[in-house]
Formats: structure tokens, C-alpha cells, sequence
């Protein structure tokens, strides 16, 4: 089965541990993921600068090693990213910000990427939402 | 056959940027005209309320952006009668023109569509 996955919620929230723990069922599932969208505080969970206590959960790396290893289409909105202060070196220069907090595997774009992936997938799944 | 997909607002306009984000999720659907519906629920349907200020609080009229959903093609516009009952809108004019349902025709409404969306 083809599932996109919608995670809304920020890292330190339950619901981004529970949408990396589904998103690594349904591989070893034997299901197809046909995209992460990230999404509002979502957009967070993807950010490079995010530092855990050392005897916790780093939910932010185990994302990014997840996508990576698995060669998953990861993307956040561009416009909650941009608002949240999640930028792409690409971004950080067009706004003269001093810092980009945002590399691969990830990819900025727009919602219609979100509605690509729930066209497609058999099925969407969203965490975090209210 | 493309897929169906509601969304529900349940956030308030003041309560940070849900209202504003769930909407955008509505009009870049109806861009790619897909059937695309939206329901406001619980706190939700204090963004249909009429005669808001919202520049006292330095924010944009998010009524304003609502205006936009049938230009961009989503016209399947709902609200809970119970929602704003609840919230003292049971009987006011809405700056939006929606379908009022009841529990009974929530519950129909969410069998309705393939996918759901709450924000």
C-alpha cells in the first residue's frame, strides 16, 4: 500500500515520534511511503539546529537518518518553514538571513506537494494535527 | 477520479497561524481543482464571525482570505450548528456563506469524502 504521511506537530511533541515510528513500520511493512510532508510546527522536526539532552531522544536525527537511508521524498511547506525560521542556505540568502538551519535530504516547496502525495498514496495519514 | 479531501478548522483566527494554515491547504487544492471541502468545527467557527478587528491585534483579516474559497473553486463550505451555538453564533450572519449541519450531518459528511485533514 502507498501512504503519504502529514506531520504537523513539533519535535518535542508526542505526535512527531509517533509519525517517525509509523514511517518506519510501513517500510518494514513492506508498504511504500510516497512522501513526508512537513507542515506547520512540523517544519521543525527537520531543522539542523535543534540540540537534545544527551540521554534523550533526538527525534531530529532520527528523521533526517531515516529519509536519508531510505532515499525518501521529504518536504517541508516553504511558507511554514519560512515563518518558523527553518531556511535552506538558498532561502537563508534570498532573505539576508545570517543562518540556514535546513540541508538535504530535505526540500522546500508548497502545499500543492501535499496534495500530490494524497492523490497518489492509497492512503494520507497526519500527525500532530488538532 | 480524482480524490476527495476535507479539511477542518477547528482553531480560532486569534490562537496563532492553524486558521491561516488550514486554509491555505483549501485554496492550493482548489488551484489544482481538486474537490476539495472545508469545515469549520468547535473554536473553527470563530472565523466565520462577522465584524472582526483583527487589526487592533496587528493581524491580518483572515475573513478576507476566507472570501477567496469559492474564487479558487471550493464551494462545499460547511459549519457546526453546534459549534456556534455553543459559542453564542447559533443565530448570527456569517461572513461566509456555509451549510450549518447538525451531529447527524457531520457524521454523513465525514463518510463523504476519501481523506481528511484537521487542523
Amino acid at each position: 500500500m502507498k501512504f503519504a504521511i502529514a506531520l504537523f506537530a513539533a519535535p518535542h511533541q508526542p505526535a512527531s515520534r509517533r509519525a517517525l515510528r509509523f514511517a518506519q513500520a510501513t517500510l518494514a511493512g513492506g508498504h511504500e511511503i510516497v512522501r513526508l510532508f512537513f507542515y506547520q510546527d512540523g517544519v521543525h522536526s527537520a531543522s539542523s539546529n535543534v540540540v537534545s539532552p544527551q540521554d534523550e531522544l533526538d527525534l531530529p536525527r532520527e528523521w533526517r537518518e531515516f529519509v536519508t537511508a531510505n532515499g525518501l521524498d521529504s518536504v517541508l511547506c516553504i511558507a511554514a518553514a519560512l515563518r518558523r525560521g527553518v531556511l535552506n542556505a538558498e532561502e537563508a540568502q534570498r532573505y539576508a538571513r545570517s543562518a540556514a538551519n535546513l540541508e538535504a535530504p530535505w526540500e522546500l516547496s508548497g502545499l500543492g506537494q501535499l496534495h500530490e502525495a494524497a492523490q497518489q498514496a492509497d492512503r494520507l495519514v497526519c500527525f500532530g494535527g488538532q | 477520479m480524482s480524490k476527495s479531501l476535507l479539511i477542518i478548522s477547528r482553531q480560532a483566527p486569534w490562537s496563532g497561524p492553524g486558521a491561516r494554515e488550514a486554509l491555505d491547504i483549501a485554496l492550493a487544492g482548489g488551484a489544482f481543482d481538486l474537490p476539495i471541502g472545508m469545515l469549520f468545527l468547535d473554536d473553527g467557527v470563530f472565523q466565520l464571525s462577522a465584524g472582526q478587528q483583527p487589526g487592533q491585534l496587528q493581524q491580518k483579516n483572515l475573513g478576507a482570505n476566507l472570501q477567496a474559497l469559492p474564487m479558487f473553486g471550493v464551494e462545499e463550505l460547511y459549519a457546526s450548528q453546534r459549534s456556534l451555538s455553543e459559542r453564542g453564533l447559533g443565530d448570527s450572519e456569517l461572513n461566509l456563506a456555509v451549510q450549518r449541519l447538525d451531529d447527524s450531518e457531520l457524521t454523513a459528511l465525514l463518510e463523504r469524502y476519501d481523506q481528511v485533514i484537521t487542523l
